[in-house]
Parts: structure tokens; sequence; C-alpha cells
């Protein structure tokens, strides 16, 4: 019996076109632009002037909080300017500008392809190098990897899970690096459970992926009868439901627990990270090579089977250059989006740069994106079916549209998880995620303003 | 049968007897105490119950003026100083008088001055969209032009403008309440002194990019040049964050701010002339003298400039 969540969820046409197409290296472009926001939480302080040289992998970008990372250069080159550049939002954000010369690595980076599967014994070494080379969450939100890898004392973790489900439709970069990465993101794998403590960790990959799945498990055994500190490591198979990626769902599949309103992973025991993530924590730990590429599909119907493409880019590059590289932008595509059509953002900015969570550039036609006329509400109950929190999206819609906070916070907006499972199974067409998005943003503000003080 | 009847009747109404007194006596034993002037003072209320004076409704703010030590921080925008005065008549207080306001829309962002970059097909509410992302425009500051505040006026005061996409505020109508500055997410609207005969100038932009980016995205926005700021006799105007206020407290109304504006972002509303232009002479521009029938010009618009139809440069939202 394969495992799933457990509430709601849908199955949209998974459409991976990109699948076969083997990850490919961008050549390096004339000028990148770095941003300072390639994170949650605070941004990073940029570390240089214009007119400095910088190499391959310094330091750009110091950390401000807690939550924030560090931001490293991807080129070598010269500083022109650090100021205010749009980002794929159209929000201006502080980016290093830099002119591209040939490579000239950092000393201490091992750039080599050399697999190393000997796990380092000291934890804090492992943490300082994963915070020092500004590994993030690669599964969409950016989270700093060291601070999730360093659970309150009192919290205590039990399973590491690995999410290479890749709920999202159209999207390939996760299982092109499962199979032509595997070794490393099991010992990537292998560090975290280490770091973590914990004696299990299991990779979740859903069924529609059958050649990441044998491969994964292949590398599992033979690294387990290889090397020593592979033990514990499980390959899961998942049915297909979208949104199996989300992380409180990731964990009803895999441990069968339910985090509850308002919590985290830690409090059921579990730390959930990507299999891109743990691609860089590898990359950081055994390389110290900072987290300055990542994997990018450029997909979408309209687009030529030829150019479906899988890119290993730089952070930094302009997306503008990576649709031109694979060939311009399509004439059908109406609109492109960045990370996948469920959850993805459409670019108002194609001129803006990758940053290190950049997953996709999808083009989608007319017809697949128009909006669809909305109509009343008959009450059918498809998006509170849908809905993996288990909400009522219907009843926070209409909440939300008459601004009642107090209802929306006792009907649990701020659980929602942005998935988008409510518009997609909506046959009336209602934006209901469009609303309760905003109202999640202000019930979340709300909240924080009253328990702000008391603390 | 007819016993029945009467019994049936009988029992009844000294059943409701007794708990008409029961009733009267429990209301005498739990009286809730109120101050009849609370009843007086909502009674010369507008009773728009718009929450414009911050409290929900008049009733409570009725209450608020019983309560208060003074009404100096009390006001019913709706009913302005005449409501203030009855109020201050019932509770026997002072009142200082307040320039009456008027909401303001801070951006002159047409589809001709400030050309569309993307295409929102989203849903059409400022907030979602604010959300989202900065705008179908360069401008990353101004006006969504989705309506949101039209929709927050009890009044009917505000409504869009089909060609040039932006809120236009009928002034008769306009109470001055607040609704659609608190409604609007960029925070374009704002109330200001509504001024003598309705004069009043005003910077029409708040687009905080240093000049070059926000003229490139809209050609009347403010460019923080600070010309203004150095014509002021009065020290009105301060450029913040590239970007003129003019603090309408001491704005005296003269004008020379709108003749050195170089993109025309300082607007004048309501004046019978335009502002003086000979600026090198050197007798100082007065104000021009209010001419007996100033009747209430609708809000002046700038020339508009001329523009090649907007290009849609990328194709997205």
């Amino acid at each position: 019996m394969k495992k799933t969540f457990s509430i709601g969820g849908v199955h949209p046409d998974d459409s991976k076109i990109a699948a076969g197409s083997k990850i490919e290296v961008l050549p390096l472009p004339k000028t990148v632009y770095i941003s300072m926001i390639q994170h949650l939480g605070a941004p990073a302080k940029a570390v240089v002037a214009p007119g400095d040289r910088v190499r391959t992998g310094q330091v750009i970008g110091e950390p401000t909080g807690f939550i924030s990372a560090y931001v490293h250069s991807s080129v070598t080159g010269t500083v022109k300017s650090v100021g205010l550049r749009k980002d794929l939002n159209g929000i201006p954000v502080v980016h290093v500008e830099i002119e591209v010369e040939p490579d000239e690595w950092m000393d201490g980076i091992d750039t080599t392809d050399t697999l190393v599967t000997d796990i380092p014994e000291d934890r804090q070494f492992i943490l300082d190098r994963i915070k020092n080379n500004g590994v993030v969450g690669l599964g969409g939100a950016t989270f700093p990897t060291h601070v999730k890898l360093c659970p309150p004392p009192d919290k205590k973790a039990e399973c590491l899970i690995l999410n290479g489900a890749e709920c999202e439709p159209y999207l390939t970069s996760d299982y092109r690096i499962m199979l032509e990465k595997s070794e490393q993101i099991v010992v990537g794998a292998a560090i975290m459970k280490k770091v973590l403590g914990v004696s299990r960790a299991v990779i979740g990959i859903e069924e529609n992926k059958p050649e990441a799945i044998a491969k994964m498990t292949e590398t599992v055994s033979r690294l387990q009868s290889s090397a020593k500190g592979y033990d514990g490591i499980e390959v899961m198979t998942l049915k297909k439901k979208y949104p199996q990626g989300g992380e409180k769902q990731l964990i009803d599949a895999v441990m069968h627990r339910q985090v509850k309103s308002m919590g985290l992973p830690i409090d059921v025991g579990a730390v959930v990270q990507n299999v891109a993530t743990s691609l860089a924590v590898y990359d950081a730990v055994q390389k110290n090579m900072p987290l300055i590429s990542n994997t990018l599909t450029v997909t979408g119907n309209c687009l030529p089977a030829d150019r479906q493409k899988n890119y290993m880019f730089r952070i930094g590059y302009p997306l503008s250059y990576i649709a031109e590289y694979n060939g311009g932008v399509p004439e059908a595509a109406a609109k492109i989006v960045s990370g996948g059509p469920m959850m993805g953002k459409a670019i108002s900015n194609l001129d803006a740069a990758t940053q290190k969570g950049s997953s996709s550039l999808l083009y989608l036609t007319e017809e697949q994106t128009a909006r669809k006329s909305e109509s009343n509400c008959i009450r059918c109950g498809k998006c509170a079916e849908a809905c993996p929190m288990g909400l009522e999206p219907f009843l926070l819609n209409k909440l939300a549209r008459n601004g009642m906070l107090e209802e929306l916070e006792q009907n649990a907006v701020q659980d929602c998880i942005e998935c988008g499972c409510c518009l997609y199974s909506c046959p009336a067409n209602i934006p209901l995620l469009d609303m309760i998005r905003v109202a999640k943003g202000e019930v979340i503000r709300a909240m924080r303003a009253r328990t702000a003080p008391k603390k | 049968m007819t016993t029945t009847i009467i019994w049936t009747i009988v029992a009844v109404t000294l059943l409701g007897l007794l708990l008409a007194v029961v009733l009267f006596l429990v209301a005498k034993k739990f009286k809730v105490e109120e101050d009849p002037r609370i009843d007086e003072v909502e009674k010369v209320m507008p009773g728009a119950n718009c929450g414009g004076c911050g409290f929900a409704g008049c009733r409570a703010f009725a209450q608020a003026c019983v309560n208060a030590p003074n009404l100096d921080n009390n006001f019913c925008p709706v009913g302005g100083n005449e409501v203030m005065k009855k109020v201050a008549a019932v509770l026997g207080m002072e009142v200082k008088e307040k320039a009456p306001m008027v909401a303001v829309v801070r951006c002159n962002g047409t589809c001709e001055n400030r050309p569309k970059t993307n295409v929102y097909d989203g849903y059409r509410s400022c907030k979602v969209m604010a959300a989202l992302y900065t705008g179908d425009t360069g401008c990353a500051y101004g006006c969504l032009g989705c309506g949101d505040c039209v929709a927050a006026c009890q009044f009917g005061a505000i409504s869009m403008d089909p060609e040039t996409g932006l809120p236009v505020v009928d002034e008769e109508k306009c109470t001055g309440c607040g609704a659609c500055a608190k409604a609007c997410p960029k925070k374009v609207i704002e109330l200001r002194n509504k001024g003598p005969k309705g004069r009043r100038v005003f910077v029409s932009c708040v687009n905080m990019e240093k000049g070059a980016a926000a003229r490139k995205a809209c050609k009347v926005a403010c460019i923080g040049c600070g010309k203004c700021e150095k014509e002021c006799p009065f020290g009105a105007i301060t450029v913040e964050h590239n970007v003129a206020y003019i603090d309408f407290n001491k704005c005296k109304l003269c004008r020379k701010c709108v003749v050195v504006c170089p993109t025309g972002a300082i607007h004048d509303v309501n004046f019978p002339t335009p502002a003086p232009k000979p600026k090198p002479a050197a007798a100082p521009a007065k104000p021009a003298e209010p001419k007996a029938e100033a009747a209430a010009a609708p809000v002046s618009k700038p020339a508009p400039a001329k523009t090649e139809p907007a290009k849609p440069e990328n194709k997205e939202e």
C-alpha cells in the first residue's frame, strides 16, 4: 500500500515534459545581478563596494539576523554597482552587479567531481559549514537550513524526511538531480541525519518517478554496504497526489502524524528537507562549496520538444538570459511562471535575476492561464474536500470579503498553505485563494501584534 | 366549553400580570445607569455610522464624547464643525474649529503618463493585487486602479474614471471620513485640508524611487529634484525618499512650486486662473486674487503629455 496524506488533495495532470532532458550547465553571462534577499528572514547586507574584485565563492552578503543567510558571489569579476534592482515581482531589492570574467575559485573550495562519502564527526563543524556556505531550503520557502537543523533543546527530532515528491506539475529539476546526483543527495541526507542525531531518514518520492525511486534505492543500498553512517536511510514510494510535497502533508504521509495549527514539524519530531537542499548540504560540507547554483526547468506545452530543458544555473543570471539561451520566449506564451503552475508566481519582470530557490521558467498559453468568469458559490463543497489542511475555503472566502478577521482566525485561515487546491477544484471559478491569501496575511499580522507585547 | 375559555383567559391574564410585575421589579433593580446625554448627543450626530471618527458608529462616538474631559481628540468628519458645535452645546464644552478635510488621490499615473508593462488578469482588487506584486506598470508605488477605494466609500464620492483608470473624488459628496485612505493598500489617497474655497496644492505622486527610475515609469512622477522645496517661501515642502510632500498646514497656496515643478507632479485645484507663470520677474508672484464667482471647478488636470500607445513589454500576470 503506497502512502499519502490523509485529507484533501487534487490530481492535476503532471505534464513532466522535460523529465527526459539531462541537466545542462549554462554558460556564464556577461553580467550577473546577485540579490541580497535570497532567503526567508532578514535581508543580507552587501559587504562589497563598486570596483571591488570578487572571486567565485567569495562572501558578498552577510546575514543580519538569526534567521538570515550568507550570500556568495557566483562568478569572478568586478563589482560594477550595489543598488536597487527590481526582483521577480517588481519590488526593488539590493542587488550586487558583477561583470563576469573567467572563473577563479576561492581557496578551500573543492571543485572536483570526486564523491566524498566519509561523514565528518564534528557536529559543529558540519553546522558551521552549512551556515557559512549560505545553504537555504530549496523546496520553495528558502528557509536557512542551519536554523532548521538546530531544533530548540526541548524538542527532539525523530525522523528526517527528504522531500523528493516534486508534486508540482511540469517541474523536473528534483527528478533530474535524483537521477544524476543520487550519491550526493544520499550523503547529504546522512550528514543531516548525523547533525539531528536521528536514526531514521526517509526519502519520499512519488510513484510517477519510478526511475528516480529505483536509482535512489540502489544508491542507498550501495552506500550502506560500502560506508559507515548510512544506516536507517530508506526510500519510500508515495502515491501521486498534489500537494504531497507540502511539509505537513509529507509528514502525514510518511509518519502518519499531524502538525497542529500554527505548529512546526519539529513538534511531531520531524524535519523535512528538499532533495535539492540535501545536495547543497553535500556540496557545502564535503566540498566547502557555497550555495551558488541550482537546477531549473525550462518547460511548457508551447515550447518545442527539443527546447524542454533542465539547466544548472548560478545565482544572479538574469531570467531573460536563460530564456534567450533557450531560444527566446515562445510566441504562444501568455504568461511566464516561476515555480510550478499550482503555487508558482507569474513573472512581471523578466530582467529579474535567478536566486538560490529559482526552480523553473514555465511558459503557459493564453488558454491555460486565462481566468474563467466567476459565478456564484453553489455550496458543492468541492473546495472543502480538496483542502489538504481541512479548511473550508468557501467560508473563508465569504469571511475574507467581509473583512471578518476574528471569524477568519476561528476558522483557521492562518493554516492555509496556499497550495491552490480550492481554486483548482472550484466549478464556479471563484478566486478563493486570492481572497484567502490576503486574509491570511492580515490574520497572521494581527496574531503577531497580539502576542508580541507579552514576550 | 365556555367555562374552559373563561378560565384560560383568566389564567393567562393573571400570569401576564404577575410576570409584568416581576419584570418591572427586575428592571428597577438591575437598571443600567446610562448618561442621558449620550442619547442627546447621538441625536445630533449624522447617523452615518461610517467609523470615520475612529469609533464603532455614532453611538460609540457619543459615548466617548460624554466620557471625555474635552472634545479635542474627538471629531466627526462627516458632520464637521457644525455637528461638533451642537455636540459641544449639549455637553456644555468648548470645541475648536477644525478645517474640513477631503480625500486626495496622489497619483496621476494615467495610461498615457504611465505605460503598462504587463497585464494583470487576477482578481480585480487592489488588496489582492498588492499582495501579489507591484502592479501592472513600472511604478511600484502608484494607484493600482482596481477601485478598492470606490467600494469602501459609503457616500458614493469616489468613482473610477474609465479613461485614466484613476479614482476621482467628488468634493461635494466627500465627507473626509478616510475610509478610502484606509482601503488603499498603496496609501495613495490622503486626507488633506479642503482649503479656502476648495483651493489646495498637493504633490500628485508617491513614487519613492530615484528620479530617473521614477520618470522612466511615469512621465508625471515626482523625481525628488527639490526645486519646490527651495522655492517654497513658507517651508511647507519637504523632499524625503525622493518624493516631495506639501504640509497643508503650512502651505499658503502661493503656487510657486506648481510653476517650478519640472514634471508637473504638483497639482493646484479649484483656482480660477492657472498658476502665475512669470517666475524670473522681480515682483513676487502673488497668489491669484480669488474672483467672486470662484465656482468650485472640477479637479483640474494638467495637459496630457503626448505619448505613443502603451506597449506591453512583458506579457505576464
